[in-house]
């Protein structure tokens, strides 16, 4: 039995809206539905709430671009409190770049409006007959056609455009880009101009449903359960979030850790040919460089008290791309930057402004084009083939390879366009041998800024991620960086599952509450943060009771992917970590051993109560976390890509 | 605090909620506070201070001003506004004011607005107002909470004064920083 179930209710559930509306793109109909008590406490919010409906509502094995994906855009219980960071959505879906458990999660002003219109959730099925965007303004609920106005347009004039067209400079929107209507792999969801639900492809399922944009907007007011003690608490954790446990967030930001993971040799450098590179030495390409030379506003979103968004700037003076605002992150700078053996700052932020606004993720488009560079140097592709010379260092050719990879033009866009994964196949279609090689996906989805030749704890970590490769379900990064277990040893496997569990069950919470990891540190204990909820709710949710959440929603999305067609082959870093070592640095010489890899991973598959061998969550784990409805239905339906 | 009055020459002069730019994240934490501090419930629709924000950069948050002589008192047909000769506040009279927004069209700042649900004027009150259970009692006495929970501190009680003044030593630090770390070694 799930602890939960244990937790009596209050007769007034507060902080959730329960709203849910379910709109049938097809036929128009939008339904407006209750999410009951129980639902909201068994399943927190956000990610919990989307594990439950893809495992019910999608079908297994469906295209993830066809009509019948679900798209699920949810918040949890804490929008529009000043909770630090509360005001984050998710969105979620069968991702197109993986074929399984599709999830991005975003922030700026969107949570905290949809909770002021009153939804907690908008579920999207079936396909509009033409480019629609949704508007919920409080009660009012519609669709409207959109084909001669907004779609076509980029993110940031679409959300210009409807703000002004609502008169209101305040109308939370988030809309996709011409990639996103073109429905490439890759494509985001921007709104608020800087902020993006980036990974997994979610901005291509809004586009594969004539969706450009959602609009919220609203006026109700929010009440919480215990409103002194939350005001006393949320002023302590603002103090706190102000305070040393997120300066590297506030500071430098996370470009900070460029120079800390140059040292360790982690820091990827020409798709993952080194871990350490000389411009990051020389403090060419450094979180101290860009913070003095080009950034020149921090930025927050609604309700956070750190302002990690980085907006830099290149001078009016430009040649090339003169007056280019963009809003930049240590994710950026690897994959535009040292993936792509690029130093060239300017060049960065044009590239980031483009995937911004034309509607791509950042980190799957830079480590795109970071494998166009390595496959040039390689001669797998010609300046014949793109018309251009592309080997790592490009400033205006990879500038333009970006854009034309993002609008899908020319052969960039055609070989490039969908990410890695595909541009490996589509290569070796053609003929180009041994492509798909320099292709640095987990599951499809490329690779955050980690070399993890050095790193095998986090091999684990970062690969048996449900979304795909990700340092945001588990973030065990650290148990490298920190140096709790040897990086380069594969000993103590069940140990190191245990740890990777504990952090991925918080981090599955914290992805359902919806808040950021920025605020991870300034909690006393994990019973806080099931203190603060149990304040804004009411739900007495203990810190047992609410892990345990978190533990059976990790479960239940696997189980997801399990019945896509999830094997444990598809748990796996590239091969290049297995094949080939840093020629310098730390990790110099290291390559990750495939028996030692494999050792960790069963000891991390049985430390989540997963079958050792298969992977698969057992009938006794299923049955422990309440997740019985499971039981019998696990047998792949082979959806995945 | 609003209880604090500066002697200036010829008259009275006020404090005022003012945010530094440079500092303001745009954060709206200001916003949210307000009106859970007067209503019990987070709305920033309710709130007396408004947080504006130019793309791509620029953030700041606006409140009463105090203005001398207010545009606000005089355009209102109810005389439902009045403004407190030793803090400067405006106060409004819930029984006269009509909701009939001639003093939002008044404020040279954008600052006024209506509260959604009784449709009175809602102005900057430096908390005079605030329900007495959120009393921080440590402080033990009602204070600007925008300012208290601001996480960046962009937010702070100031008149116009003490803001010359802060500008005037600002500008000669600029201007003189040699000459002044020189005699300050």
């Amino acid at each position: 039995m799930s602890k939960a179930k244990e937790i009596t209710l209050p007769d007034d559930v507060k902080g959730y809206t329960q709203v849910r509306l379910d709109v049938d793109l097809t036929t128009g109909k939008i339904e407006k539905t209750e999410l009951s008590d129980e639902f909201c406490r068994d399943w927190i919010g956000g990610y919990g709430f989307a594990s439950k409906l893809l495992w019910d509502e999608i079908k297994p094995g469906i295209d993830p671009l066809g009509p019948e994906n679900v798209f699920i855009w949810t918040i949890g219980p804490f929008p529009t409190t000043i909770l630090p960071t509360s005001s984050k959505f998710g969105v979620f879906a069968k991702s197109p770049l993986t074929g399984m458990f599709g999830m991005s999660i975003s922030s700026g002003s969107v949570g905290a409006q949809a909770r002021r219109a009153g939804v907690n959730m908008v579920v999207f099925k079936g396909k509009a007959p033409e480019p629609v965007y949704m508007v919920v303004d409080d009660d009012d609920y519609y669709l409207v056609p959109c084909g001669k106005t907004v779609w076509g347009k980029g993110c940031w004039e679409t959300e210009e455009l409807l703000r002004e067209e609502f008169q209101d400079q305040r109308l939370a929107v988030l809309a996709i880009g011409p990639a996103g209507e073109r429905m490439s792999k890759l494509a985001c969801i921007t709104n608020d101009r800087n902020r993006q639900a980036g990974r997994t492809g979610m901005g291509a399922v809004m586009g594969s449903k004539n969706l450009k944009a959602i609009c919220f907007r609203g006026t109700k007011g929010t009440k919480v359960a215990k409103p002194v003690e939350f005001y006393k608490m949320a002023k302590k954790l603002i103090k706190v979030a102000n305070g040393p446990a997120t300066a590297k967030y506030r500071d430098l930001g996370t470009p900070a850790g460029i120079t800390s993971y140059n040292k360790l040799g982690m820091m990827p450098i020409r798709n993952h040919r080194e871990g350490t590179w000389e411009k990051i030495d020389d403090g060419t390409f450094t979180g101290d460089t860009l913070n003095i030379d080009w950034v020149v506003k921090k930025v927050a979103c609604s309700q956070c008290s750190i302002a990690c968004d980085h907006i830099a700037r290149v001078p009016k003076t430009h040649p090339d791309w003169p007056n280019v605002f963009a809003s930049i992150d240590v994710e950026i700078c690897y994959s535009f930057g040292t993936a792509c053996g690029n130093d060239d700052w300017p060049t960065v932020f044009k590239c980031v402004a483009l995937c911004d606004d034309l509607g791509i993720d950042a980190i799957s488009g830079g480590v795109t084009a970071a494998m166009a560079c390595e496959c040039f140097e390689e001669g797998i592709i010609t300046e014949k083939d793109l018309g251009y010379k592309l080997p790592f260092g490009s400033t205006i050719n990879l500038v333009r390879f970006t854009e034309e990879m993002i609008l899908g033009k020319g052969f960039a866009g055609e070989v490039f366009g969908d990410g890695t994964k595909e541009a490996g196949r589509r290569l070796e279609e053609m003929g180009r041998k041994n492509a798909s090689y320099y292709g640095m996906h987990i599951k499809g989805l490329e690779m955050p800024a980690f070399d993890l030749h050095g790193m095998s704890s986090f091999a684990v970590g970062e690969s048996v991620s449900i979304r795909g490769a990700c340092h945001l379900r588990n973030g065990a990064y650290g148990l490298d960086a920190k140096g709790t277990f040897d990086r380069f040893a594969y000993d103590k496997p069940l140990e190191r599952g245990k740890k990777i569990k504990g952090l991925e069950d918080v981090y599955a919470l914290i992805d359902s509450y919806i808040i950021c990891k920025f605020t991870r540190g300034i909690y006393e204990s994990d019973a806080e943060m099931a203190k603060v909820y149990e304040l804004v709710t009411g739900i007495p949710h203990t810190e047992e009771s609410i892990l345990l959440r978190g533990d059976a929603i990790v479960t239940l999305s696997k189980c997801f992917n399990v019945r896509e067609g999830w094997t444990r082959a598809d748990d796996h870093p590239p091969e290049r970590f297995f094949k080939e070592a840093h020629t310098k640095g730390p990790a110099k010489g290291v390559v990750l051993k495939e028996d030692g890899y494999q050792k960790l991973l069963s000891g991390y598959y049985e430390a989540r109560g997963w079958d050792k061998e298969t992977g698969i969550p057992t009938d006794e784990t299923l049955k422990k976390l309440g997740l019985n409805f499971v039981i019998g239905k696990l047998k792949p339906k082979g959806g995945k890509n | 605090m609003s209880k604090v009055q500066t002697k200036k020459r010829g008259g009275k002069i006020h404090q005022f909620i003012i945010v530094d730019p440079n500092l303001c994240t745009g954060c709206e934490t200001c916003e949210s506070i307000c009106s859970f501090v007067h209503d019990g419930e987070f709305n920033p629709i309710n709130t007396r201070i408004h947080r504006v924000r130019i793309e791509p950069i620029f953030n700041i948050a606006l409140a009463c001003q105090k203005c001398e002589d207010s545009p606000c008192v005089r355009s209102c047909p109810e005389k439902a506004l009045e403004q407190n000769p030793e803090t400067g506040s405006i106060i409004v009279d819930d029984d006269k004011c009509n909701g009939c927004g001639f003093c939002i069209r008044a404020c040279d700042f954008g600052v006024i607005s209506l509260h959604l649900t009784t449709q009175k004027a809602l102005v900057c009150d430096l908390c005079e107002n605030m329900k007495e259970e959120f009393i921080d009692p440590e402080v033990g006495e009602k204070e600007p909470q925008c300012i208290a929970v601001c996480p960046k501190e962009a937010i702070s009680l100031k008149n116009v004064e003490q803001i010359g003044e802060e500008t005037r030593i600002e500008a000669v630090k600029r201007l003189f920083g040699d000459i002044i770390a020189d005699s300050q070694a």
